[in-house]
């Protein structure tokens, strides 16, 4: 166990010391890239959903991209991942162009994502979720299909690998129900579980912690924290600022489409551009005040006497109306 | 009424070679729609391939039994790829159309008046069966309890029974294997499938493939029964009729489809002798119904009886119960 910890802490100094001579700028260069970007657009009608410059996402670290609503983090992600097509724009995955290819073969390269709007296939046993991430199944070629005997050993080992995964992710009582019997957090927890069957060099995961319990968060942090450890690069999505400070080598702020700022969480946290995309009116204090002084109250009497009459006026109104209504 | 005789010939249909033709184009609809999800509403035209395929090879081109049989599973193939290359791609409706209106576009180009050299006009073809008849290794009549078939019909029934058989063991196989894994996951949601590094689109092309092979066989089946092949079998209703009873079976079930099948066809005759025989006795007054009406009651009861089954058994037969809940989830 001790031995365990090391190498944890190891991985992360490692990637933390990598990062550490990277300016904090948008689009700055990494020491050893596996995904760069340049120039990615994505019109929808009149609307710039995604207009990323430049920007890499360094080896063997924890990236995560954060940015508000409607910034185009799903949008880029589904770029990057050949779901959705840019109007311009180039990039590549451990040096090969991935413009144009399809998605299950960005995925076969090493590079799978999992979705925001959770995809359990409902009426597929959490199980066979599971076997189906594997790649290279030979069962899955049709004349094969029909001569059980080519893949029942692998199949098995198949089958073995998907067990650990589901203990690893408290998954192993659900193991014959169907997927869609799951609740929303468990259901994310298969899909994180699923996409790492594919045995991926990064994954990109689509808001992991979102509907998931605060009880679990610390153990799928934890998960997530682990694939590092693994060797694997990550790239993530996710609004809790938390998960964010955690476990991010580094952090990738997105605004209306664009890369506002780039650097380790805590430098990026206190960026006032970062604090204005995200809280406009409170963009001179940082994060941590702001949180500071939510955990003492007076952010929350703040907002309490800006709102002032308003709850104050609605309610009788509202009040009436029920009343007229039930008798 | 005598009973007897009409759960015999009741029985008959059960086993019949109309079971046969529905469970096979049930069976191609079950792996393309129950397996897959792709809505393929063209069965009609796979069926009239596979029939046109020995039909027009052996009497229009006087050529060997065995290349019709090659032609018809070919067309079949490549018809399957005409609809799927440029829809597969697509939303899955935009399958639905483009098959409903190829499934007329060759019942009509096989009933036009300018093709008729080729495929014989609305009368459709005759003469190609002799072939098949004279493999035929019954030379008596068969004899089992009250039931007897003659040799012709014996030979029909074993070579169709053996190939539904023969796709359902297939279908079996294929269905818990990574292979089926891969189509029941593209049902659910083709993006997750995608994402975890599968050809969708391949994939989906493998199943249109398979289910309208599958397809051509019953419509083989039939018009060597018939001795003819008549294009306005395969209208839109047929193909329908292979839905409702592979809903009736059970959708992704590896039986339901023939179990669909042979239930619809002994409900069909029993229902047909029943009335006519309740209508000869004066059960049913002459001014509710007569002899003629027989045969639209028993669609209308059909119908009833398939709505009802929708609400207590949406599943249908066979199928679980627990799929259905997810639904309401
Ligand atoms: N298919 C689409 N058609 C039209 N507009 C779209 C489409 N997809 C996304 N958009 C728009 O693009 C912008 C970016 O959306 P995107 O889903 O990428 O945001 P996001 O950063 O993931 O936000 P969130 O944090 O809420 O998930 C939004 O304004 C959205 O309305
Ligand atoms: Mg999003």
């Amino acid at each position: 166990m001790p031995d365990d910890n090391l190498s944890l802490t190891a991985k992360r100094e490692a990637a933390v010391a990598a990062l550490a001579d990277v300016p904090r700028e948008p689009g700055a260069k990494k020491p050893d890239p596996i995904l760069v970007a340049d120039d990615v657009k994505r019109h929808f009608g009149g609307l710039l959903a995604v207009d990323v410059d430049h920007v890499e996402v360094q080896r063997g670290a924890i990236t995560a991209l954060i940015g508000p609503n409607g910034a185009g983090k799903t949008t880029f992600f589904n770029l990057l991942t050949g779901f959705d097509r840019a109007n311009s724009g180039s990039w590549t995955f451990n040096g090969r162009s991935l413009h144009g290819t399809p998605p299950f073969k960005v995925a076969r390269a090493g590079m799978v994502r999992t979705f925001q709007l959770t995809k359990a296939l409902s009426k597929l046993t959490v199980i066979e979720n599971m076997r189906l991430g594997a790649t290279g199944q030979r069962g899955e070629s049709f004349w094969r299909a029909m001569l059980p005997f080519t893949w029942r050993g692998q199949e098995d080992a198949i089958t073995e690998r998907a067990e650990e995964l589901l203990a690893r992710f408290k998954l192993d009582t659900k193991r014959d129900d169907f997927a869609g019997s799951l609740s929303g957090g468990q259901r994310k927890l298969l899909e994180m579980a699923r996409a790492l069957m594919v045995g991926p060099e990064l994954v990109m995961l689509d808001e992991p912690m979102a509907g998931v319990n605060p009880a679990l968060t610390q153990s799928l942090l934890q998960h997530v924290a682990n694939l590092r450890e693994q060797g694997m690069t990550v790239l993530f999505i996710e609004h809790d600022m938390d998960m964010v400070r955690d476990i991010a080598d580094w952090v990738v702020v997105m605004g209306q489409g664009r890369i506002l700022a780039e650097g380790p969480p805590e430098t990026v946290m206190s960026d006032h551009k970062v604090i204005d995309a995200y809280l406009g009116a409170h963009h001179d204090q940082s994060l941590a005040e702001l949180e500071e002084q939510l955990e003492t109250g007076t952010l929350a009497e703040e907002v309490a006497a800006e709102l002032g009459q308003a709850p104050a006026e609605a309610v009788p109104v509202e009040h009436t109306g029920e009343t007229k209504d039930g008798r | 009424m005598d009973w007897g005789n009409i759960l015999e010939l009741s029985l008959r249909e059960l086993i019949g070679v109309q079971a046969i033709v529905f469970a096979l184009a049930a069976i191609g609809i079950n792996v393309q729609f129950g397996y897959t999800g792709l809505l393929n509403f063209g069965q009609a035209a796979f069926a009239a391939v596979g029939g046109y395929g020995i039909a027009v090879i052996v009497t229009t081109y006087d050529m060997s039994f065995w290349l019709g049989l090659v032609v018809g599973i070919v067309g079949a193939i490549v018809l399957a790829l005409l609809l799927g290359i440029p829809t597969l791609r697509l939303r899955a409706d935009y399958l639905a159309i483009v098959t409903i209106a190829a499934s007329e576009i060759v019942r009509l180009v096989g009933r036009s008046a300018w093709g008729r050299d080729v495929f014989g006009g609305s009368d459709g073809i005759t003469g190609f069966s002799s072939a098949f008849y004279d493999l035929n290794p019954f030379t008596e009549p068969f004899e089992f309890g009250p039931f007897q078939f003659r040799e012709r019909v014996l030979w029909v029934l074993v070579v169709g029974w053996v190939l539904v058989a023969v796709c359902t063991l297939v279908v079996w196989l294929l269905m818990r294997s990574p292979w089926g894994r891969v189509l029941k996951g593209i049902r659910e949601d083709e993006d997750a499938v995608r994402s975890l590094g599968k050809n969708v689109y391949a994939y989906k092309m493998q199943s249109l493939v398979l289910g309208g092979v599958i397809g051509a066989l019953a419509g083989m089946v039939y018009s060597l029964f018939q001795g003819a092949m008549q294009p306005d079998v395969y209208a839109t209703n047929f193909t329908f009729f292979a839905y409702a009873i592979l809903i009736l079976g059970g959708a992704a079930t590896v039986f339901g489809p023939v179990l669909g099948a042979a239930i619809v066809w002994f409900a069909f005759q029993f229902i047909d002798l029943a009335l006519r025989g309740a209508i000869r006795q004066d059960y049913i007054p002459s001014w509710f119904m007569d002899a003629n009406d027989t045969g639209a009651v028993r669609f209308m009861l059909t119908g009833i009886v398939l709505v009802l089954l929708l609400v207590f058994r949406p599943q249908g037969i066979l199928g679980d119960r627990r799929e259905i809940a997810l639904d309401a989830r």
